[in-house]
């Protein structure tokens, strides 16, 4: 979705909106607004819902879209469907990383392997590879294995243009001076290239995870079975609306609470980088 | 020329070993048809019909959602950069709404309009709409005070400064909100009506699919495709005109 001349945009999305002073009080209170809106918009739901305005059909009451993910959990459905998507986006994802990050270093490295890849990247990139969903399907069946496949597929391109633009960007003399201090290829690699790239590979994988939920929810929703995406699309299919806004509202939470994950483990990674100093 | 050759001729030899293994029967031709029968099926699609006409239904999804959150995301984006009160009540809803995967959306709006053009374009105007909003929200934030003053000492009314001033400094971020908006407009579109709908590329992929006739699912499977990569290969064109003024 956002290629490598501006792979920070998704993060000045996510952070630039919020570009405002931070510091302990500032963050509070923008903790406080943003749960206060949170709380309005949810009490405008339930009036809505209940003004007669609109059937319970189109929107049913909050409380009645709690009560179903409260039954739901109570009966486990929605512990299997949690952890089955859960485990399909994150299983993607890290596969992505992994193999997104090492193609991106080989790609930076090797001339060939980049000759190679650099056209497939650039014209895989912009394409919307959800339409090959069927044929992945053709491919491995209806189950975990072209689920996963489907994500690594979709995730994996914000890898590889991060990581390539994030190694090129690293500073020459660094390079210089720790090639003179003696360091062999794999040291430089692994020891001064890649760390200086992490901030730039993490963005990457900041904009692969959203991706990577929204590809499983998506496989789920076309081939049916467990799963919140299959959930939601049996729910719609028998016109019961609380197990769609209950879908909604559990993916929302878990969309929000992967990517503040994300967020986490990045300023734990990079607490060594001036990035952490700007920060608090 | 012949560096460009160069440079595409990997995309070549992937599309001669597919064919290799497909006419060598490395791989079952069930499970990949030869590109030369794929190409020949995308002809018999294109005269029969059947790709023009859900395709056009598809671009008219497409186009219509897509302008509706450019034009309503931007719109807001603009507002809640100008009006203060306006973005204290907003932000914490943009910010909230923005995490959100929108695949989530896909089941509601059939719920709320059915399966025709209805559902589709409402879903990819409230999943595109949002990262226009931030592009334009952030870009017309970003826009140099002292060009904001001296317009307004000048006399410029709110819409004026707006419309000459704000507007233009934000259009970089604005058009790269479009970009990712533009992007995510496909991904919903296709995957909407593989999901639900009886029209459309999605759907034609679906149901070539279930007919068995896979050759001509791949070639409407590579159609689209292609359309995503040429639709983000003129959008950048056309920024990079747009925006020859800027340096």
């Amino acid at each position: 979705m956002v290629r490598v001349a501006d792979h920070s945009a998704p993060a000045a999305g996510a952070d630039g909106i919020a570009r405002t002073p931070t510091g302990r009080l500032a963050i509070a209170a923008r903790i406080a607004t943003r749960s206060a809106a949170v709380v309005l918009l949810l009490v405008a739901w339930e009036i809505f819902a209940r003004s007669g305005k609109v059937t319970p059909f189109m929107l049913p009451p909050f409380s009645a879209v709690v009560v179903r993910i409260y039954t739901d959990a109570i009966t486990g459905v929605l512990w299997i469907n949690l952890g089955l998507t859960l485990y399909r986006a994150l299983a993607g994802f890290l596969i992505a990383a992994v193999a997104g990050i090492a193609l991106g270093a080989a790609m930076s490295r090797l001339r060939p392997v980049r000759w190679f890849f650099d056209p497939i990247v650039s014209v895989g990139f912009p394409m919307p590879k959800i339409a090959f969903l069927p044929i992945v399907m053709l491919w491995l069946g209806v189950y975990d294995v072209s689920k996963i496949a489907m994500v690594v597929f979709d995730a994996i391109f914000p890898v590889v243009t991060a990581t390539i633009a994030g190694l090129q960007a690293v500073d020459k003399e660094l390079l210089w001076s720790a090639r003179n201090m003696g360091a062999g290829e794999r040291e430089l690699m692994w020891q001064i290239a890649l760390p200086a790239a992490l901030p730039q590979i993490l963005t990457g994988l900041q904009v692969a995870l959203p991706i990577a939920l929204i590809v499983a929810v998506i496989a789920e929703m076309a081939m049916g079975g467990y799963g919140l995406g299959g959930a939601m699309m049996g729910a719609s299919r028998f016109a019961d609306s609380r197990g769609v806004f209950a879908g909604i509202v559990e993916i929302a939470i878990v969309g929000y609470a992967l990517i503040k994950g994300l967020a986490f483990i990045r300023a734990r990674l990079l607490a060594w980088h001036q990035e952490a100093e700007e920060r608090s | 020329m012949t560096r460009a050759a160069l440079r595409y001729l990997p995309l070549l030899i992937l599309a001669v070993a597919w064919e290799a293994a497909a006419r060598l029967n490395i791989v079952s031709a069930l499970a990949l048809p030869p590109l030369s029968h794929v190409a020949a099926a995308w002809v018999d699609l294109v005269r029969d019909g059947d790709l023009i006409d859900n395709g056009l239904t598809s671009l008219y999804r497409l186009i219509a959602g897509f302008l509706l959150a450019v034009g309503v995301g931007g719109a807001l984006g603009l507002a809640m950069a100008s009006w203060r009160w306006l973005d204290a009540a907003l932000r914490p809803l943009v910010e909230l709404f923005y995490p959100l995967p929108k695949s989530a959306l896909i089941p509601v709006t059939v719920l709320w309009l059915g399966f025709g053009d209805g559902s589709k374009i409402l879903l990819i105007f409230l999943g595109c709409m949002i990262p226009v909003t931030i592009g334009a929200y952030n870009g017309a934030r970003g826009s140099d005070h002292v060009l904001v003053w001296s317009a307004r000492s000048m006399g410029a009314g709110r819409v004026r400064l707006l419309w000459d001033v704000v507007m233009p400094s934000a259009l970089p971020e604005l058009l790269n909100g479009v970009r990712t908006a533009l992007a995510l407009s496909f991904i919903l579109l296709v995957s909407s009506e593989l999901i639900s709908s009886q029209r459309g590329f999605g759907y034609l992929i679906g149901y070539l699919g279930d007919n068995g006739s896979y050759a001509g699912m791949f070639a409407v499977v590579l159609t689209v495709a292609f359309l995503g990569f040429a639709a983000d290969r003129l959008y950048q064109i056309l920024m990079r005109w747009f925006l020859r003024w800027c340096e």
